[in-house]
């Protein structure tokens, strides 16, 4: 069968999925906007009903963690565990439809929940005849990545392969249970405790094992150097393999979901924050004695960033979590603002890590445009900054102004300059991924080099 | 190597499932002796709103839904609740009181799991963010025109509203069709199974 020899890395598959990740990606973004014009009351489209902002915010949510998120961990799969197993995936045809019937799935979804078919499960809005597709594809992805590593040689497995290969068992699991049972046969305040736990696994066993197996592999590889400690390596993975499953109701609190539930997610979410601590210690670990690399590689310098939002999260949460802190902030855009910081602070933040790495590699030439690219991570980073704060804040109006039992107008009024503030932020954030949209293309575009003359790490080294 | 990589996938199993035991399965056992009801049987007690729709939009009414009784308010409750989830209202508005931050007062009963325990619930919209109130005791707050008024556009009853507005729930003379109504519907029956009066705040 293989006459030619196999490459290692089939860089096509990995390139085209970089390229739908970024082309949902703007489409998410711009679906976001829009709906941000809502709460101005200067929506855009008033009265379309293709482009209604409830559904225009469906676009927005999903676009962002399949479209997106979950192209460009493909695409780091398709990079990393070849190179981890020095085994070539299962099978390049298998890729090829994996990534079509990824795409599709993705089209599907965004003219399903355009047109009303859309299904009332947070994160899981795909409309439900899309769904058998959606559980075709994740096993065929799983058996695609995991026999690569099932036929490794290599004397030990590395624990990026621990994260990869427990996400390949949660993530079909997830999605099943998320939109099948609340949909079909466990109806009401029950059927919430699922989807809480979809909600809550969605993020906790697919985005991040799977964001976290990627950094275990690049970072060690730009810095030129082991990761810190491999005990520490040990207590982060089983710490959240353990605990990270049973926490979903706490997306329910102080709701008719019987309160062992509740108290027993707020207990193991407070212990999974204190296991993600020395995760990070391990990371900034790894990172003594080469910080310069912050400053010189911009890959590097996106995954730390990323990683001080996902420290700044983890102990947000710990205290948010509480039924003190849920009195005044559940409900309001503190959430909002949380959700923001955890998918794009953190995860679109480590692929734009991936971005800036992969992208030279699978062209086989150097960024075109570098400042473009310094100038996408200062944008980027200012507009979610100032989009976190604000909706911090506007949370706790919100929360406040409810409590005092004052007119539900006087929180919405009391919220219109937080939402300006927030459209402005957007704003922000948009023009720094045109600048990296651009850059992507006049990359793509620009001479051609040998893959061999692009070191690791080198393809980024003069941004300053 | 192969039985070394293997407990990584069980490892993946095991703990997804005692997770889906301890926040899953346990609530489900827990609340399994609350009775379940069908579209059909919480539409036996048809809601006076609905009635009252059938003599504000007579011939609306009379062509889309006919008599006013329970066959036509599952129909309208079924439907009422699909369009309610394609727009995506229970991202912006609530259905469940909880007992802190005053709810109570402002909108009535705190909720209790017995109340969802009907196929109207399947899939349970409970939602998790509030931009507008929560409507899990809306029922006769306000008047089938309010509703028909505000879905039409919500700034002329409300005008610091940023609710979209929903022309395409209404027919050329801007009366509601068919979907239309079964929304209001669908609204006016949100909480109509508390007895009690509903919080004097909004």
């Amino acid at each position: 069968m293989q006459a030619v020899e196999r490459q290692l890395v089939n860089h096509d598959l990995v390139r085209f999925h970089l390229i739908a990740s970024a082309t949902f990606m703007a489409i998410s973004m711009l679906g976001g906007l829009a709906y941000s014009f809502q709460f101005n009351q200067l929506y855009p489209f008033p009265g379309v009903e293709w482009l209604s902002p409830g559904r225009v915010r469906m676009v927005h949510t999903n676009m962002a963690a399949y479209g997106f998120i979950a192209n460009a961990f493909i695409a780091g799969l398709l990079f990393a565990i070849p190179r981890l197993t020095r085994k070539p995936i299962f099978s390049d045809a298998l890729g090829w439809v994996i990534f079509g019937a990824w795409n599709l799935i993705m089209v599907l979804t965004i003219v399903g929940i355009l047109a009303g078919y859309a299904q009332a499960v947070e994160w899981g809005e795909t409309p439900i005849f899309v769904d058998p597709l959606v559980m075709v594809g994740l096993v065929l992805l799983v058996i695609n990545m995991s026999v690569p590593i099932f036929r490794s040689e290599e004397s030990g497995m590395y624990v990026s392969l621990w994260y990869f290969l427990a996400a390949f068992a949660w993530t079909g699991l997830v999605y099943f249970m998320g939109n099948y049972l609340p949909q079909f046969w466990v109806p009401g305040a029950a059927g919430a405790a699922i989807t809480g736990l979809f909600i809550h696994d969605l993020v906790g066993l697919f985005v991040t094992p799977i964001g976290w197996g990627l950094m275990y592999f690049f970072v060690p590889v730009l810095l030129r150097k082991p990761i810190w400690s491999h005990a520490l390596s040990l207590i982060g993975f089983w710490g959240i393999a353990f605990f990270y499953p049973m926490q979903g109701v706490h997306h329910f609190l102080l709701s008719p979901i019987p309160m062992y539930a509740q108290y027993g997610a707020v207990v193991a979410t407070i212990a999974v924050e204190i296991v993600v601590i020395t995760v990070i210690v391990n990371f900034f670990g790894t990172l003594h004695g080469r910080s310069e690399a912050v400053r010189g590689n911009l890959a590097i310098r996106w995954f730390y960033t990323g990683m001080i939002m996902y420290a700044l999260t983890c102990l947000q949460c710990a205290f948010q979590v509480t039924l003190t802190f849920q009195k005044i902030i559940h409900f309001t855009d503190w959430v909002v603002a949380h959700a923001h910081m955890v998918m794009f602070g953190v995860f679109g933040f480590w692929i734009f890590g991936f971005f800036v790495e992969l992208w030279p590699r699978v062209y086989q030439r150097p960024w075109a445009t570098p400042r473009l690219l310094t100038a996408h991570y200062w944008l980027t980073l200012i507009g979610l900054v100032l989009m976190v704060v604000d909706l911090t804040g506007a949370g706790l109006v919100q929360g406040y102004v409810w409590r005092s039992l004052a007119h539900w107008g006087d929180s919405v009024i009391a919220s219109m300059p937080f939402w300006t503030v927030r459209t402005v932020s957007g704003l922000m954030i948009i023009s720094g991924q045109a600048c990296f949209l651009y850059a992507l293309w006049a990359t793509a575009r620009g001479p051609a080099r040998s893959r061999d003359s692009l070191p690791v790490g080198v393809a980024t080294e003069p941004i300053g | 190597m192969e039985k070394f990589g293997a407990s990584f996938l069980i490892a993946g199993v095991v703990t997804f499932f005692l997770g889906f035991f301890l926040q899953g399965a346990m609530p489900v056992m827990t609340l399994s002796s609350l009775p379940t009801q069908t579209i059909e049987e919480v539409a036996q007690d048809v809601s006076p709103h609905f009635v009252q729709l059938a003599s504000d939009y007579p011939e609306e009414f009379k062509k889309y839904f006919g008599e006013p009784n329970p066959e036509s308010f599952a129909k309208a409750l079924d439907m009422g609740r699909d369009w309610y989830i394609a727009e995506a209202c229970w991202h912006c508005h609530s259905q469940f009181v909880r007992p802190v931050s005053n709810e109570d007062l402002r909108f009535g009963k705190v909720s209790t799991a017995d109340e969802y325990q009907n196929e109207l619930h399947l899939p349970q919209l409970f939602g998790t963010r509030r931009v507008g109130p929560d409507l899990s005791r809306l029922a006769g707050k306000y008047s089938n025109d309010w509703h028909a008024a505000h879905l039409y556009k919500p700034t002329s009853v409300v005008p610091y509203s940023v609710m979209p507005e929903y022309p395409w729930y209404f027919d050329e003379n801007k009366r509601p069709n068919e979907r239309g109504l079964a929304l209001i519907a669908y609204l006016q029956w949100l909480g109509s199974w508390v007895d009690e009066d509903g919080g004097g705040a909004q």
